[in-house]
């Protein structure tokens, strides 16, 4: 019987300040043993908790592809114990990895469908993992158009530059960048993720919407959705809440009957509007 | 099967269960503070406590466990399993209330999804020897739950106190496997009916009273009901009727560094702590003590049943008995179910 508490040990690869205020990380790590890289089986918008002996656990979404082999990449903001020590490590310093946990997003249900992403901030990271998997020669034609909306405060707290730049290059993607306010270099748009929705937001039919963002962008966005007259089977949002265990069987990251950690943490707003407001 | 134990034989038998397993029985630490422990002197076990004041799921799911030591060298570490349980073990006296309660938190640490090895270990290399609850308490309310003082349910060996001697019932293939011990010998049909005199007066005692019955229902609609309100007011948020109640799984996970060595471990937690759901960013999704108790009654009452079909209450009476504000939980359940929605 194997012990789902186990760290599986892993090396940091390569370690990246994303931005400007030096508070977001990205972490590239690899497993030490082969057969533990080769059992290790993920969709986008799973999540793993890392851990640094001494320093304990915290859960992070996986912010690269599956189509990416190789490594996973985990975007951290610096905001308690793990997350600081996780910005301080240096490349070769061993992590623990358990996982992938949860649920995922419903990448089967996107099939044949038109796919709207739209993010805010540091919560882009399960965003990019599900936009680089669509944009592989391998899973380009299993949906139809991919529009990304992806805004932050200011252009130095926008993640992943280069790839929003390669991404911007490509014609079977359509990519709107804004920033709450710009600053002399900026050439891009300006404007608030929900206003900038309304403006470049494909028709609802045959779209599935997914959004991470923080909670005042998610506020503002939804009703914008629901204007555009996207139902809720068709919006999908990943949560979070203080976890531990990951697997649901410490306790608090219930919403209702559910657990974010092991039911969650992607759920439609079709089965959010039937769970108390406990998040 | 129906054996039994002379009393005068009661330390030899405890020394012959030692002799091949490791035994864990009530104990009484000081006056009024009893607990399931394990056993290093068969003089220890005190068979007379009516239930030992903190739940015998800690012999499943400890206060503190160790989950792995490790140590670390430059960039490497090495980490030690400690979830191996190397010698069978024995529970001896506990009551069917306790006994029930595993059967309920199986459902989360041998989930389907996956498998809690510290809990699953110590499950599987334990029997189980309950014991006739013939004085239950007034904060009693296990046959309300689907148990009973006499509930055999869960139990591999039953024992029922007759004064001079212990009627000892085999009840599974893990209790017939106690036949041969030297110290059991055949009861005879006057113990037998003495057993059953001392079980129909104990179930006499606690008669089902607690209206139980479409609780999940009513508290479907009650997620935002004032009643809250009153329900909190009285709650000091001591977090005692989690910690002694003995479905509560809820624990923490952190870490204990000593320079370049050190253990994982999980502490149990509470739901009733701000802590408990506290975010890092200082978002905490239940800010209060309303929704932290509502939490702790919703997730007895409705959310585990909706996920296990069962009610995560046994009725051992402990949340109520040691609430040092009196809050009384079959108060609570007769106003949810009087819909007492103010």
């Amino acid at each position: 019987m194997s012990n789902p508490y186990f760290p599986i040990p892993a090396v940091v690869k390569k370690a990246l300040v994303e931005t400007s205020d030096r508070m977001l990380r990205t972490l590239e790590l690899r497993f030490l043993k082969d057969e533990d890289a080769q059992a290790f089986h993920f969709v986008p918008g799973q999540f793993c908790e890392l851990s640094l002996l001494g320093k304990g656990e915290a859960p992070f979404g996986i912010a690269s592809s599956p189509t990416e082999n190789g490594s996973l990449k985990f975007t951290i903001n610096k905001a308690g114990v793990v997350t600081t020590a996780l910005h301080h490590i240096e490349e070769g310093t061993e992590v623990g990895i358990r996982g992938p946990l949860g649920n995922g997003y419903p990448i089967d249900l996107f099939q044949g469908k038109n796919v709207l992403v739209i993010g805010g901030g540091f919560a882009f990271t399960t965003l990019r993992s599900l936009v680089t998997y669509f944009l592989h020669p391998q899973n380009r034609n299993k949906v139809k158009d991919i529009t990304v909306i992806y805004g932050a405060r200011t252009p130095g707290l926008l993640l992943y530059k280069e790839e929003l730049a390669e991404w911007a290059k490509r014609s079977d993607i359509r990519l709107v960048v804004t920033v709450d306010q710009g600053d002399k270099d900026w050439k891009g748009k300006v404007g608030l993720v929900p206003n900038v929705l309304e403006e470049a937001a494909p028709a609802a039919e045959n779209t599935y919407a997914v959004i991470c963002g923080p909670p005042i962008m998610i506020k503002f966005t939804f009703p914008k959705l629901m204007a555009l007259r996207f139902p809720n089977e068709r919006i999908y949002t990943s949560l979070e809440k203080r976890m531990k265990c990951g697997i649901g069987k410490c306790g608090r990251c219930n919403i209702g009957h559910l657990y974010v950690c092991k039911d969650g943490p992607v759920f439609s707003y079709a089965q959010l509007e039937k769970l108390p407001k406990d998040y | 099967m129906k054996l039994k134990l002379d009393k005068k034989n009661f330390i030899p038998f405890l020394q012959s269960l030692m002799d091949e397993y490791d035994l864990f029985a009530p104990v009484q630490l000081a006056e009024g503070v009893s607990v399931y422990k394990k056993i290093d002197q068969p003089e220890e076990v005190d068979l007379s406590i009516a239930n030992p004041q903190k739940p015998a799921k800690e012999i499943f799911f400890p206060q503190s466990e160790t989950m792995f030591r490790y140590e670390k060298a430059g960039k490497e570490s090495r980490i030690t399993s400690t979830e191996e349980i190397k010698r069978n073990r024995i529970l001896l006296g506990a009551r069917p209330c306790d006994i029930q309660a595993f059967s309920l938190i199986d459902h989360v640490f041998a989930g389907k999804d996956y498998t809690d090895t510290y809990y699953v270990n110590k499950r599987k290399a334990t029997t189980i020897i309950g014991m006739g609850c013939d004085h239950p308490l007034s904060t009693c309310f296990c046959s309300s739950l689907n148990g009973g003082p006499f509930h055999r349910e869960g139990s591999d060996l039953f024992l029922i106190d007759l004064g001079e001697s212990y009627l000892v019932e085999l009840l599974t293939e893990k209790g017939m496997a106690f036949q041969k011990n030297k110290f059991l010998e055949e009861a005879n049909e006057k113990e037998i009916s003495m057993a059953k005199g001392i079980e129909g007066k104990a179930t006499e005692k606690v008669k089902p009273s607690i209206p139980v019955n479409g609780i999940e229902k009513k508290l479907d609609q009650m997620m935002e009901s004032p009643y809250w309100d009153r329900v909190q007011e009285k709650c000091l948020g001591c977090r005692v009727c989690t910690y002694l109640c003995p479905t509560c799984h809820c624990f923490d996970i952190m870490d204990e560094a000593r320079t370049n060595k050190g253990r994982r471990v999980r502490n149990w937690d509470s739901c009733l702590s701000s802590l408990y759901s506290q975010e890092t960013s200082g978002h905490n999704p239940r800010p209060t003590n309303r929704e932290r108790t509502r939490q702790r009654l919703m997730h007895k009452f409705n959310y585990f049943p909706r996920n296990f079909d069962r009610i995560a209450c046994v009725g051992c009476g402990r949340c109520t008995l040691y609430c040092p504000a009196h809050f009384d939980i079959r108060q609570t359940i007769k106003e949810i179910q009087e819909g007492s929605d103010k």
